[in-house]
């Protein structure tokens, strides 16, 4: 599912929360683009990291896991929203039944997941409730 | 630009054809449809195919050949095929290339299929192929599922809008009802609120009674220009408006979680043309690919306000007999979601309705009807409108 090569060359943003951000127009960007969908060929991209706080827009806990996830079920997915403004899709640690919309969240490094009996094993970001 | 008829039609039997390949059902289609025109194959100027992963569901790309080869198409005629790929909108788009095809005058008769043989694979395989359709790398990877992503629509919709479990389990309860008076369905059972809340929980909100079935199943339309399609059929059905949107590939990014724009924009588009609006439309097959996505769907589309399709289905307004029937073929739920065929089945069952030969589950006097299909969580919306006039 996940190839080493597609994750390693993203392992910057997936550890530490690294974006962009266009000088021109001020709009960040999380998963990173690199091309700014409002200025286009007049934007300026450049790298930008984000503070690793935001709250919660919507949320489901999945009982039917997706492939390389079985042995977290049931867990937490949310779509976050950073204090910068993107939104990004991220499991959320933590009691579900506490969970909620609006809820202030920010960001740790977890394991994500991994390839199958003996395969790789990936790191990256969660988020958890902003207190704890 | 030239007006455009369709004058044939074919769905397969949905459900889980073991004993069947993909080449079996789409010639099945293909044939029944070119049988249902009256017409042979040296009149096909062109096939376009919608399916959305032989690769992954049958290990078999090029299935635009495939397809050509196995329907007699190729060895002596020779005639283009090319296969059309966005997700579950496969089969709306190959409807899309057909039309544009015929509009423009570069082709006469051609042939819009969809197929998808989903069952040759477990169905863990089957899952992770469909939730190809969102970001691998930005949703998958974070253990992102399919009925996940649609679930945080559900959540968001029921805070906001109040919409409930229950009107949720309404739409797949009025599926399966539509369903069965339908000979190709995949299930002909009646089910009910109960059921859906005491299946098991998938996703939360969504149980598996909210989810689209994995499914086997082709469907196919032949094409003609308006002009010359009484020479084939007494009764033509008329494309009134073929329109596309794009939105973005993850759900996160979209500017509203419980609006698909691309439907929005689509619905938008397909009005204009057509010079129609939602209360000139008769009946509508949506993409219901879960319980809320005929929620959204129908709000999308102009048929409810926004937050009020879940009362509105719960009141029955989308049942047969109600003010817009939503789904009269059991849609994605009831009928079965083979996702490349699905765009055309809906357009199939469209025209069926409006020849008036949809049998127990007829709409009386239907003149203009609508299809929606949706790829991914809404990256790719189509629609189309067809009328009975001209
Ligand atoms: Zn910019």
């Amino acid at each position: 599912m996940s190839s080493v090569p597609r994750f390693w060359r993203s392992i910057g943003s997936r550890y530490n929360l690294e974006g962009t951000r266009c000088k021109e127009c001020g709009e960040h960007f999380y998963p990173p683009r690199n091309f700014c969908v409002n200025c286009r060929r007049v934007g300026h991209i450049e790298p930008y990291k984000f503070k690793g706080t935001g709250k919660i827009i919507s949320y489901t806990i999945i009982h039917t896991a997706a492939e390389g996830f079985e042995d977290q079920t049931p867990y937490t997915l949310a779509i976050i929203q950073l204090d910068e403004g993107p939104r990004l899709t991220s499991q959320v640690i933590g009691d579900p039944e506490k969970i909620h919309i609006g809820m202030r969240v920010r960001s740790v490094f977890r394991k994500l997941g991994e390839d199958g009996e003996g395969g790789m094993i990936y790191y990256g970001t969660k988020f958890v409730p902003e207190d704890a | 630009m030239r007006d455009v008829a369709i004058i044939g039609v074919k769905n397969t039997k949905f459900g889980e054809l073991w004993g069947r390949s993909l080449r079996d059902i789409v010639v099945e289609a293909g044939a029944g449809a070119l049988e249902d025109a009256g017409i042979g194959g040296k009149e096909i100027d062109s096939l376009y195919v919608g399916n959305m992963s032989g690769g992954r569901f049958i290990d078999q790309e090029h299935i635009g050949a495939l397809i050509a080869d196995y329907s007699g198409l190729s060895k002596n005629l020779h005639v283009p095929a090319t296969r059309v790929e966005a997700a579950c909108a496969s089969g709306g788009l190959a409807l899309r290339q057909a039309i544009m095809a015929v509009a423009s005058g570069y082709n006469d008769i051609v042939i819009a299929a969809g197929a998808e043989k989903m069952t040759d694979v477990e169905s863990e395989e089957a899952s992770s192929a469909l939730a190809a359709a969102a970001d691998r790398e930005w949703e998958g990877m974070t253990g992102a599922t399919f009925p996940g992503i649609y679930a945080m629509i559900a959540r968001l919709h029921m805070h906001r809008y109040g919409t409930t479990s229950e009107q949720l389990a309404e739409v797949a309860v009025k599926n399966h009802k539509n369903g069965s008076l339908n000979p190709i369905a995949q299930y002909k059972n009646r089910i009910t609120v109960d059921d859906v809340l005491n299946s098991i929980m998938v996703a939360d909100p969504l149980h598996i009674f909210d989810c689209s079935p994995i499914t086997d199943g082709a469907s196919a339309l032949v094409l003609a220009p308006a002009d010359i399609a009484h020479k084939y059929t007494d009764t033509p059905i008329y494309i009134r408006a073929t329109a596309q949107a794009s939105d973005t590939i993850a759900l996160h990014d979209r500017r509203d979680i419980t609006t698909l724009d691309a439907t929005v924009v689509a619905a938008k588009r397909a009005y204009s043309m057509a010079k129609l609006r939602p209360e000139d439309i008769d009946l509508v097959e949506v993409h219901d690919c879960f319980t809320i996505a005929e929620i959204c769907a129908i709000e999308d589309l102009g048929f409810a306000e926004k937050g009020k399709g879940g009362i509105v289905t719960a009141n029955g307004e989308t049942a047969i007999g109600g003010r817009i029937p939503v789904n009269t073929s059991g849609g994605l739920k009831a009928c079965g979601h083979p996702v490349g065929a699905t765009g055309v089945k809906q357009a199939v069952e469209i025209v069926t309705q409006l020849r008036g030969d949809a049998g127990k589950r007829q709409i009386e006097g239907a003149e203009y009807g609508m299809t929606h299909n949706v790829g991914g969580s809404g990256a790719t919306a189509v629609v189309h409108i067809f009328s009975r006039e001209r």
